[in-house]
C-alpha cells in the first residue's frame, strides 16, 4: 500500500541535465519542485575527486557511474521475427544512474543540429523528390525550426561554457569555424581548446584533400568561465579521463559544475535520491496526471501528488514509463498505428585507425578535443548520385590514452602474447583514430515496446528494443568511412586501418549512448507523442524531455539539442503553461 | 468599592500574567529589532545557538572545547526554557560579565570576554531582536565537563586571570572608521577567540594577539600585518572581498571560516568589513616569536615533495603554483601556507574541505581528500616542499605532525 505524500507543484522524474535545468527554471518561477532520482547523490568532491577519479578499471571497465542492468535494462532483437533477450551487461550504450545522470560521464561533444535536420522530410522531398525517401523510412519534420531554437542553443552553450569557433554568425561566414553550421547570433562562449598534435595533422590533411576542418565544439572549458547562472567553472587540464568519468576540477560541463551550486540550497527545491519512479498516475479520465508512484531503497512505495509531471529520465526510460503508465497509444508496427515507442533511432559509427610517423602524446586529452569535418553531414552535399539520405561528421578526437581500453595496434597484430606487447609499446605514442558519426533514420521496424516475457526488479515488463541498421545507413556509413580513410592517408602515416561498421547492429560493443525516439515531437498527434513544446498530446500536465523527442537522429551528438529543447520547453512552461494550464497546441 | 476594584485589578493582572500576555504596553521597535538582527549576524550567535537542523536560536548544539563539550543554550524568548523571562539588566549582565540571572557563571565558550566590549545600546538591540523571535520550548543540556570544571564556580578563577570586563573605549588618536573596526573585531567579531594563541587554560596570550590560534580542530591563521604569514600583503579590497564573498584571488575560506563567512561576515556591510580590515591591517606583525620559520633544507624531502606536487596537485594548483584565478587558490605567496602551525594544511590535504558558498560565489570549490592515497610521510614532504618553493619561506613539516592531525580527524569523524 503506497504512502501518500504531501503534494508539490512539479515532480521531475530523474535528475540529470534536463531535470537540473528545469528545476532551476521552475524554482526561479516560484514553484515547489521535487526531483526523484533512482541513483545516489554525487557531487564533484568527493565523488569525482582528482585524487581518485582517474581509475579506468573502476569507472570504465567496472562501470562505476552507470546504471546497473540488475535494476534497469531492456530486451533486444534486430528483427521482429526474432525473440528479444535481456541485455545483461552494458554494451552498445551506457546510461547513467545517479545525480547528474549521463551529464556526469559524457565527453562533452556539443553540437547544434543543421537547419535542414529539423524539417528533414520537407527538405529532402523538396530537393530530391518524394520518391527519394524509401517507403519504410518514417522520417518526419520536428514541428520546431532551427531559428526558433537558436536562442535556446545559445542558452545551453552559455550554461556549459562551450569552447569553439563560430563558422557562421548571422549568416556571415567566419574563417576558422565550420562553414556548414547553422547561423548563430554570436560566437561561442569560450575560444577553442588548445590543439593536440594529432588534430593539427588532421586539420592539414583535411584541407589538403579539399575539405573544411574546424575545432569541434567542446563542453570542456578552455578558460575559467562564469556561466549563465553565475556559477564559476574551472579550466580543463587535459587529464584524458572524460568519457566514463566525472570531472574533478569543475571544467567539464555537468549539472554538478553548472547548476547544483545555485539550485540545491533553494528552499523550494527538494531532491530525493534512491527513489525509483515506476508509474505516472492518472485520474479516472486518463487525461490528467495526479502525480507519480515511486519505490525507495527499502522497497517501500510512495504516491507523490503533483500538479505537473515532467519525465527527465534517460530517453528510453521515459518511453518505458509512458508505456507502463498508459500515456499515449503504444505503437503497433504491424498495424502501423499508435505512437509511443515509434521511430526509435541510434547512431551509426565507424573509425579509421591511423599510425603516424610523428610522435603524439595521446595521454593528454579532453573528451571533446577534436578537429572535425562537416562536409558530409546532413544534406551538406548532393545525395542525388549516392542514393542514400543522411550523413555525419568526421573527426579526429584526442580524448586520452588510457592504459586498459585506449590503445590500438595495427591490423594483423595478434591479440595477445609477446608480439602484441611489442606492437602496443611501439605504437602507443603513434596512434590516433578518425571517427565517423553518422545519422540513423527512423523506420517502421525500429521501435520500442513492452517485452511479453521478461520483467524487471519491480515486476514490471522490461522495455523491448527492436532495431537494426538498414541498407541506407550502411551505404551512408561506408561513404563516410571512405572519406575518413582519404583524410587518414593524407596525414602521410606509416599505416592506416579502416574499421567500417559491417553487418547487423550488435548490442555488445560500445558505440554511443545516443538513443533517440520513442516519444517523438511533432505537429500531428497521429505521428507524435508530444507536441512541439514536448507536452504530451494525451495528458497535458505531462511533459517529456530528452532525445526520445527526436523523430529521427541526425549526424551529431544529441546533448546540445537536448539542452536547447529543455530551455525551449522551460520557456513555454513558465510563460505560457503556468499562466493557463492546458494543451499548448490545439490538436 | 476601592478595595474590590483593587483586588479585581490584581486578579486581572494575575490572570493576564499567567496567560503570558504582556501586562505592559509595548512600543513599536522595528528599527531597533533590525539593528539587533544585524548585530546578531556580526556576533555569529547562530553558529552556536542554532543546532544543525534545529529551530533558530533554540540551542542544543554541541560546542567542542579542549576541556569537554558544552551545549549552547536556548536564547529564544521562551519563558521556561529560553531567556524570555530575563530583564534588560539581566541580559546585559550576561553579555557584559558572563553571569546568569541566578548568579551562575557562564563558561567562556560563550565569548562574554569579547562581548563585554559592546555598548549597552547594542546589547539592548540584540535583546530586542532575540525577543522578537519565535519562542521554542527546548530545555538546555548540561555540559559534559570533568570535575572541577563541571562546577561553574571554577570560572571565578578563570575570570580573575583572563577576563577584564569593560565596554570598548575609542582611541581618540585613530579615525572613526578604525575605531568602528576595532569595536567589531574586539567585540562581536570575537575573531581572536580562534585567531589568537591560547594557553593551557584557554586564555588568550595577549602579547601574541591575533598571531594565529587553534579553533574547532583547525589552526586559524595570523591576522596581523606580517607579510608572509599574516595579512601584510593583502589589500583592504582583498580582505573585504574575502569576508563578503568567501574568496579572493589569494585564498578561499575553508573549514570553520567558511561557516563564519556564510553565517556572519557575508551579511555585514562593506563599510563595516572595511573598518574591520583597517583595524586588522594596523595590528603589529609577528616578531618571529612563533618559532622557527626557516625553510626546510632536507634536499631529499624537497625532491620527493616536488614529484608529489606535480603528480597530485599541479592539475589544479598548476605547475607554476599560480592556481587558477577565481577557482583554485595560488600556492605561490599564500599566507595560509606560511602558518607556523601547519595543522590546517595537514587537515586540508588529509581530509579535504568545501569552501564557503555565498550568493556572489555559489560554487564552493572543494579541496579533495588525499588521506587515503598519501602517507603521513608523503604529505609531510609535500607540505615541506610547497612551503619552501614558489617563493614561499616557511618551515618544514614532519610526518609526526601530520600523523597527529590524522588521528584527530579519525577521532572526530
Amino acid at each position: 500500500m503506497a504512502t501518500r505524500l504531501p503534494a508539490v507543484d512539479v515532480v521531475l522524474v530523474g535528475f540529470g541535465w534536463t531535470a537540473s535545468i528545469l528545476a532551476k527554471e521552475l524554482t526561479d518561477a516560484g514553484l515547489e519542485v521535487l526531483a526523484l532520482e533512482r541513483g545516489v547523490f554525487r557531487d564533484t568532491i568527493p565523488d569525482f575527486s582528482p585524487a581518485t577519479i582517474q581509475d579506468e578499471l573502476r569507472y570504465a571497465v567496472r562501470n562505476g557511474l552507470f546504471e546497473e542492468p540488475h535494476r534497469e535494462t531492456l530486451t533486444f532483437r534486430n528483427k521482429m521475427q526474432q525473440t528479444a533477450l535481456p541485455m545483461r551487461h552494458l554494451g552498445s550504450f551506457r546510461p547513467a544512474a545517479g545525480a547528474g545522470g549521463a551529464g556526469v560521464h559524457w565527453n562533452g561533444q556539443t553540437w547544434r543540429f543543421l537547419a535542414t535536420d529539423f524539417a528533414l522530410r520537407s527538405h529532402l522531398t523538396e530537393r530530391y523528390g518524394a520518391k527519394f525517401i524509401p517507403t519504410d523510412m518514417t522520417i518526419q519534420d520536428w514541428g520546431v525550426s532551427y531559428d526558433e531554437l537558436e536562442p535556446y542553443y545559445d542558452k545551453f552553450e552559455h550554461l556549459c561554457g562551450i569552447a569553439g569557433k563560430a563558422g557562421n554568425v548571422g549568416g556571415a561566414r567566419q574563417a576558422g569555424g565550420n562553414p556548414f553550421e547553422a547561423p548563430r547570433k554570436r560566437e561561442y562562449p569560450l575560444p577553442p581548446l588548445k590543439r593536440s598534435y594529432a588534430t593539427v595533422m588532421f586539420d592539414k590533411a583535411a584541407r589538403d584533400v579539399g575539405y573544411h576542418p574546424f575545432p569541434c565544439p567542446a563542453a570542456n572549458t578552455s578558460q575559467p568561465f562564469k556561466n549563465l547562472y553565475g556559477v564559476q567553472m574551472g579550466q580543463c587540464t587535459f587529464c584524458g579521463y572524460c568519457e566514463w568519468f566525472g570531472c574533478g576540477n569543475y571544467s567539464k560541463a555537468s549539472p554538478q559544475a553548472c547548476v547544483f551550486p545555485v539550485l540545491l540550497g533553494r528552499d523550494n527545491f527538494t531532491l530525493r535520491t534512491q527513489c525509483n519512479v515506476t508509474r505516472v498516475n492518472l485520474d479516472s479520465t486518463n487525461k490528467r496526471a495526479t502525480g507519480v508512484t515511486y519505490i525507495d531503497v527499502t522497497g517501500r512505495s510512495y504516491e507523490q501528488p503533483a500538479d505537473l509531471v515532467i519525465l527527465c529520465a534517460y530517453a528510453q526510460h521515459n518511453v518505458h514509463l509512458l508505456l507502463l503508465s498508459g500515456i499515449g497509444t503504444p505503437y503497433d508496427p504491424v498495424a502501423n498505428s499508435g505512437v509511443v515507442g515509434r521511430n526509435y533511432a541510434y547512431q551509426i559509427t565507424s573509425s579509421v585507425h591511423v599510425f603516424t610517423n610523428e610522435r603524439l602524446n595521446p595521454f593528454m586529452g579532453a573528451g571533446a578535443l577534436g578537429q572535425g569535418v562537416d562536409d558530409f553531414n546532413g544534406d551538406n552535399f548532393d545525395h542525388g548520385p549516392h542514393g542514400f539520405v543522411g550523413g555525419g561528421y568526421l573527426a579526429l578526437w584526442t580524448t586520452g590514452g588510457r592504459p586498459i581500453l585506449q590503445h590500438q595496434v595495427p591490423a594483423g597484430t595478434p591479440k595477445w602474447g609477446s608480439q602484441f606487447k611489442r606492437a602496443l609499446a611501439e605504437n602507443y605514442l603513434h596512434a590516433a583514430s578518425i571517427s565517423t558519426h553518422g545519422s540513423v533514420m527512423s523506420y517502421r521496424d525500429a521501435y520500442l515496446d513492452l517485452d511479453p516475457t521478461y520483467r524487471d526488479y519491480y515486476g514490471n515488463p522490461l522495455l523491448r528494443l527492436t532495431f537494426d541498421y538498414h541498407d541506407n545507413e550502411h551505404r551512408m556509413s561506408d561513404f563516410l568511412t571512405a572519406k575518413a580513410t582519404e583524410i587518414a592517408k593524407a596525414m602521410r602515416p606509416r599505416s592506416v586501418d579502416p574499421k567500417p561498421r559491417n553487418g547487423h547492429y550488435s548490442i555488445l560493443p560500445y558505440q554511443t549512448t545516443h538513443n533517440t525516439g520513442g516519444a517523438v515531437m511533432g505537429t500531428d498527434p497521429k505521428t507524435s507523442v508530444v507536441n512541439r513544446y514536448l507536452q504530451s498530446w494525451d495528458v497535458p500536465n505531462v511533459f517529456v524531455m530528452g532525445a526520445c523527442a527526436f523523430p529521427q537522429n541526425a549526424g551529431y551528438n544529441p546533448t546540445g539539442t537536448v539542452g536547447a529543447l529543455t530551455f525551449w520547453a522551460a520557456d513555454a512552461i513558465r510563460n505560457r503553461y503556468l499562466k493557463d494550464p492546458g494543451p499548448l497546441v490545439g490538436a | 468599592m476601592h478595595a474590590r476594584f483593587k483586588s479585581l485589578a490584581l486578579m486581572v493582572a494575575i490572570c493576564v500574567g499567567a496567560c503570558g500576555v504582556a501586562a505592559v504596553a509595548r512600543d513599536s521597535n522595528f528599527a531597533e529589532v533590525q539593528r539587533g538582527r544585524y548585530l546578531v549576524y556580526a556576533g555569529d550567535c547562530g553558529a552556536c545557538h542554532t543546532d544543525e537542523g534545529g529551530k533558530p536560536f533554540a540551542g542544543g548544539r554541541a560546542v567542542p572545547t579542549p576541556f569537554g563539550t558544552i551545549y549552547a543554550s536556548n536564547i529564544t524568548p521562551d519563558r521556561e526554557t529560553g531567556i524570555g523571562s530575563w530583564t534588560d539588566e539581566q541580559f546585559y549582565h550576561a553579555m557584559h560579565e558572563g553571569r546568569r540571572p541566578n548568579g551562575e557563571h557562564l563558561y567562556p565558550a560563550f565569548p562574554y570576554h569579547w562581548y563585554t566590549r559592546l555598548r549597552r545600546d547594542d546589547v539592548m538591540a540584540i535583546k530586542a531582536y532575540l525577543d522578537s523571535l519565535t519562542p521554542v520550548r527546548q530545555a538546555n543540556k548540561a555540559p559534559d565537563l570533568p570535575w572541577p570544571l563541571s562546577w561553574r564556580g571554577a570560572m571565578v578563577g578563570w575570570n580573575a586571570l583572563f577576563f577584564k570586563p569593560g565596554a570598548y573605549r575609542p582611541d581618540p588618536a585613530k579615525s572613526p572608521e578604525w575605531n568602528r573596526g576595532a569595536y567589531l573585531v574586539e567585540g562581536l567579531g570575537h575573531c581572536g577567540a580562534c585567531h589568537s594563541p591560547k594557553n593551557a587554560l584557554g586564555g588568550v596570550k595577549s602579547k601574541d594577539r591575533f598571531h594565529g590560534g587553534q579553533g574547532e580542530g583547525w589552526f586559524a591563521t595570523s591576522l596581523t600585518r606580517d607579510p608572509r604569514e599574516g595579512l601584510g600583503r593583502w589589500s583592504l579590497d582583498d580582505m573585504v572581498e574575502y569576508l563578503k564573498t568567501g574568496a579572493n584571488a589569494r585564498a578561499r575560506a575553508m573549514g570553520p571560516m567558511a561557516e563564519v563567512v556564510h553565517d556572519s561576515t557575508m551579511h555585514l556591510s562593506e563599510d563595516d568589513l572595511r573598518a574591520m580590515a583597517m583595524y586588522l591591517k594596523d595590528l603589529p606583525g609577528d616578531s618571529g616569536s612563533n618559532g622557527s620559520q626557516t625553510p626546510g633544507h632536507d634536499r631529499d624531502a624537497l625532491q620527493r615533495g616536488k614529484l608529489l606536487y606535480v603528480d597530485q596537485c599541479a592539475g589544479c594548483h598548476m605547475e607554476d603554483g599560480e592556481g587558477i584565478r577565481n577557482v583554485f587558490p595560488p600556492i605561490k605567496g599564500s599566507s595560509g601556507l606560511h602558518a607556523h602551525d601547519p595543522s590546517s594544511l595537514a587537515r586540508l590535504v588529509l581530509a579535504g574541505a568545501p569552501s564557503a558558498r555565498t550568493p556572489a560565489k555559489p560554487e564552493g570549490f572543494a579541496m579533495p581528500a588525499f588521506g587515503a592515497k598519501l602517507s603521513d610521510a608523503q604529505i609531510a614532504d609535500l607540505l615541506t616542499y610547497i612551503r619552501a618553493s614558489f617563493g614561499n619561506e616557511a618551515g618544514a613539516v614532519s610526518a609526526s605532525q601530520v600523523a597527529g592531525v590524522r588521528k584527530k580527524i579519525e577521532r572526530t569523524s
